[in-house]
């Protein structure tokens, strides 16, 4: 079971508190009457699915009941780090930064 | 290849089982093939083998990152069935289920398939609405599926409790007769060794990481742990990690993986004949041959590359055994395990060619490709061989996600595999 800090309640929660909502920082087209269907392919089923770092949504569905965003190592689990809906895509060398501290904390 | 017969086994049941052969060579891979396939798990073994034994491809490599079969292949609950909802589903499910009828003597190796049947139950309007749809739908297509009566249900599967007093009571059910089960590693087993009978090289911890292309853009061969090996087509049928793998090629896919877990009870005797699936409690079990309840459910709601899960899932599949059987409620549970499949936007498999020259994909199977096995493997060896789909898979293209053809076959899907 993950084991998941939402950064609205500030508080580190179990799973079944929450329900995964998707890959993220997926922008929804605001002319989608016009984009091709490539773009649209892109919006509606393309996904990173990425065998490593990934950014993903959650909802506290059971607790503040809001969107928020986690940057998670899809190999292993370990989740890195979480941060607000509409705050910036972590950069590698943040996510580098993270990733350090947790082994620090660990050790 | 010395035949497997009741013959063998008494001549080698005389001399202590000392001339049994290697099932498959372990050759070092050969600079280049005319065809490589990444991924020995079933469907990939079957590619290779329908290749060389109806298109008369014989120089080929199946590469395999651990062992063969080691994949979902070795880790499903091994529900055979095809009762799915479209025409272009009954087409590809239906050539795989009547494939299992000879596999065993095809292949001279014993996948003990065995039509138990597989009966989905009803406990609510909506269920019986949407199961007699699918009975209509496939019996319309030639596809065998009957409607019961919870007494029928009854007589069937003696364990099903069809009490009108039960939390979610039994209104009837949709058996397939023909549907039922088989044995997964003997499967791929039978197809490593028909396939390294017939000239295929089977590698395995040999992980590919990279797909080299051609001046002109079309596949060149592919880069390994054990080094560069030419192909001028390759046949990606990695499962979970297909995303991955095209990923090296430049084409992104419509594709998430997840865990899906399963587990197995200790052994008891004989108690329950078929498979029964439940899609409204939403679990499944049967028993395999060893007498061990072979139990599954849905996937975890988050992907992953981790084939381990949560363990409320575990939690809720068991408590829907425990409410749909409750006189299973003290068995005790001997392993859980999981696998990481590859879930595509419409629950229908990916088999087709790709944007790259010489690149073919077999994927999106998601928690519900074992049934499919040999007729997946069969049309997509002819997909590669002729560089063109065979009838009963050119629907199912990695096109459609453009164009918007899906065959969308979720609710057929749900908790059934
Ligand atoms: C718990 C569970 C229960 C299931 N239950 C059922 C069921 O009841 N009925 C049903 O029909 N289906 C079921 N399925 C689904 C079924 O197992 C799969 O759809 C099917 O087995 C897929 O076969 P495959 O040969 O395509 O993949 P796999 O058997 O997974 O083979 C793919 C292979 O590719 C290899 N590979 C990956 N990356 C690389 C690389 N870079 N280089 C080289 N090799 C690589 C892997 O190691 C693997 O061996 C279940 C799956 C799971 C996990
Ligand atoms: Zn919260």
């Amino acid at each position: 079971m993950l084991y998941i800090r939402c950064p609205y309640c500030e508080e580190y929660r179990p799973e079944i508190e929450f329900r995964h909502a998707g890959e993220a920082h997926i922008v929804r087209p605001t002319n989608m009457a016009e984009i091709s269907a490539d773009e649209m392919e892109e919006f509606l089923f393309i996904r990173e699915n990425k065998r490593g770092i990934i950014f993903e949504r959650w909802r506290h569905i059971h607790g503040c009941g809001r969107f928020f965003n986690c940057v998670r190592d899809a190999v292993t689990d370990q989740i890195i780090m979480t941060y607000k809906s509409g705050e910036p895509k972590p950069s590698d060398a943040e996510i580098e930064k993270a990733i350090l501290a947790l082994k620090e904390e660990q050790a | 290849m010395r035949k497997y017969s009741i013959f063998a086994l008494a001549r080698e049941a005389m001399r202590q089982h000392k001339g049994w052969e290697e099932q498959w060579g372990s050759p070092e891979p050969k600079s280049s093939y005319d065809v490589i396939i990444i991924g020995a798990g079933g469907h990939g073994l079957g590619t290779a083998y329908y290749l060389a034994k109806e298109h008369g491809i014989r120089n080929i490599a199946v590469l395999e990152k651990s062992w063969l079969g080691g994949g979902n292949t070795g880790r499903n609950t091994t529900v055979i069935r095809s009762n799915y909802l479209y025409d272009e589903s009954a087409g590809l499910y239906n050539h795989a289920l009547n494939m299992w009828d000879n596999l065993s003597q095809d292949i001279n190796y014993n996948v003990m398939y065995s039509a138990r049947g597989v009966m989905m139950v009803a406990h609510n309007v909506h269920d019986v609405q949407v199961l007699k749809r699918h009975v209509h739908a496939n019996r319309l297509n030639g596809v065998q599926n009957e409607w019961l009566s919870p007494q029928e249900a009854k007589e069937f599967c003696p364990p099903l409790n069809i009490s009108k007093s039960c939390r979610y009571p039994i209104m009837g059910a949709a058996l397939q007769r023909k549907g039922g089960t088989a044995r997964h590693d003997a499967v791929a087993w039978g197809y490593a060794r028909a396939a390294s009978d017939l000239g295929v090289d089977i590698i395995q911890n040999c992980e590919v990481t990279g797909i080299r292309r051609a001046a002109d853009g079309s596949v060149a061969g592919v880069e390994t742990g054990k080094g560069f090996i030419g192909a001028k087509k390759v046949g990606v049928v990695a499962a979970g990690n297909t995303s991955h793998i095209m990923q090296m090629a430049d084409v992104r896919m419509p594709l998430e993986s997840f865990p899906l877990q399963a587990l197995v009870s200790e052994p008891l005797k004989p108690i329950f004949p078929c498979v029964v699936m439940s899609n409204s409690v939403h679990t499944y079990i049967s028993q395999s041959d060893k007498g061990e309840l072979v139990i599954g459910a849905g996937t975890d709601q988050y992907t992953s590359y981790a084939p381990n899960g949560s363990l409320h899932i575990t939690n809720h599949n068991l408590e829907a055994i425990c409410e749909l059987f409750p006189i299973f409620s003290r068995v005790k549970m001997m392993r859980t395990w999981a696998g990481t499949v590859d879930v595509t936007p419409d629950r229908s498999p990916i088999l087709a060619k790709t944007p790259v020259k010489g690149l073919y994909v077999n994927c999106g199977w998601g928690t519900g490709g074992f049934k499919a096995t040999p007729g997946s493997a069969h049309v997509f060896a002819h997909t590669i061989a002729n560089d063109a789909p065979h009838k009963i898979n050119e629907f199912f293209t990695l096109e459609r996600f453009k164009t918007g053809r899906l065959v969308d076959e979720s609710a057929a899907a749900a908790v059934a595999h």
